[in-house]
């Protein structure tokens, strides 16, 4: 039984404690949810950089023509869409993971298999619903 | 007798986590038609020319969409990267630097993205 004066005294940073240390986070076996976890931060931080590419191509519209042009040109060159499509499929993804935690927020989607389910549905529905923005704006433009 | 509360005050903010939490919840939920919204204006203005797109970008409804996109874009990128610098940024001097500077780059982002759109919406 520790008395109260003991408590205190195994609380006080001025004698610090060897207190076991967890291990790195290489040490795990990256899971599904622990990836998109990270992917979600990492669209996050993707997509906070790429509101300079919104602010330039609305700057530039409101510019002229000749300043949108440039923006047209380096957005329509394979450099430009690259980036647009990184963008686009940040932003939808980034948009999924968000709704999951929508989900999880409301208190529902806890169980593991509903968790695996929706990690799975993030990666999946992203890729799927980009591919199918651009095969849209493909086919507007005649391409497709 | 002394409680451990002395030994934690000052160590660091505890005043508006859930302020943080909330903003962030409801800047999520209002971008979601809001990036509806810019992917379905950009698709819709795929190979389109000048003229089309300041026409587009100027109609009244797309602007104040846009305006809004901007607004609460801003503020949840805003909160959101301040989340991940007080996570990876170790050293009180550099963690209090990169927050400031997610700041200016959010209002000035903000602030510059929203000018276009006014001088789009109201003309010339």
């Amino acid at each position: 039984m520790a008395t109260p004066e003991a408590t205190s005294k195994s609380a006080t940073p001025r004698s610090p404690v060897l207190r076991p240390v967890s291990p790195h986070l290489q040490i795990y076996r990256p899971m599904m949810t622990t990836t998109m976890s990270i992917v979600h931060r990492i669209t996050g931080v993707g997509l906070y950089t790429g509101t300079l590419l919104l602010a330039w191509w609305l700057v530039a519209a409101a510019s002229g023509p000749e300043a949108y042009q440039v923006f047209a040109d380096f957005i329509s060159s394979v450099f430009g869409r690259l980036i647009l499509f990184g963008y686009s499929w940040a932003l939808i993804h980034h948009l999924l993971g968000g709704v999951r935690h929508f989900i999880w927020d409301m208190g529902h989607g806890f169980e593991l298999k509903q968790v695996e389910v929706m990690a799975w549905g993030t990666l999946i529905g992203s890729v799927v619903l980009t591919l199918g923005v651009w095969a849209l704006a493909y086919s507007m433009m005649g391409v497709l | 007798m002394r409680t451990p509360l002395s030994q934690v005050r000052g160590l660091g903010s505890a005043k508006t986590g859930t302020e943080h939490f909330w903003a962030q919840r409801l800047t999520a939920l209002a971008n979601v038609p809001l990036a509806l919204f810019l992917i379905a204006s950009v698709v819709s203005l795929v190979g389109a020319d000048y003229e089309t797109a300041r026409s587009y970008l100027s109609m009244p409804l797309v602007s104040v969409g846009l305006m809004l996109l901007i607004g609460s874009g801003v503020y949840h990128m805003r909160l959101g990267l301040q989340v991940v610098i007080e996570d990876y940024v170790t050293g009180e001097r550099l963690k209090l630097l990169s927050l400031i500077a997610n700041t200016f780059f959010c209002v000035v982002v903000g602030l510059v993205s929203l000018y276009a759109v006014l001088k789009l919406g109201l003309g010339s």
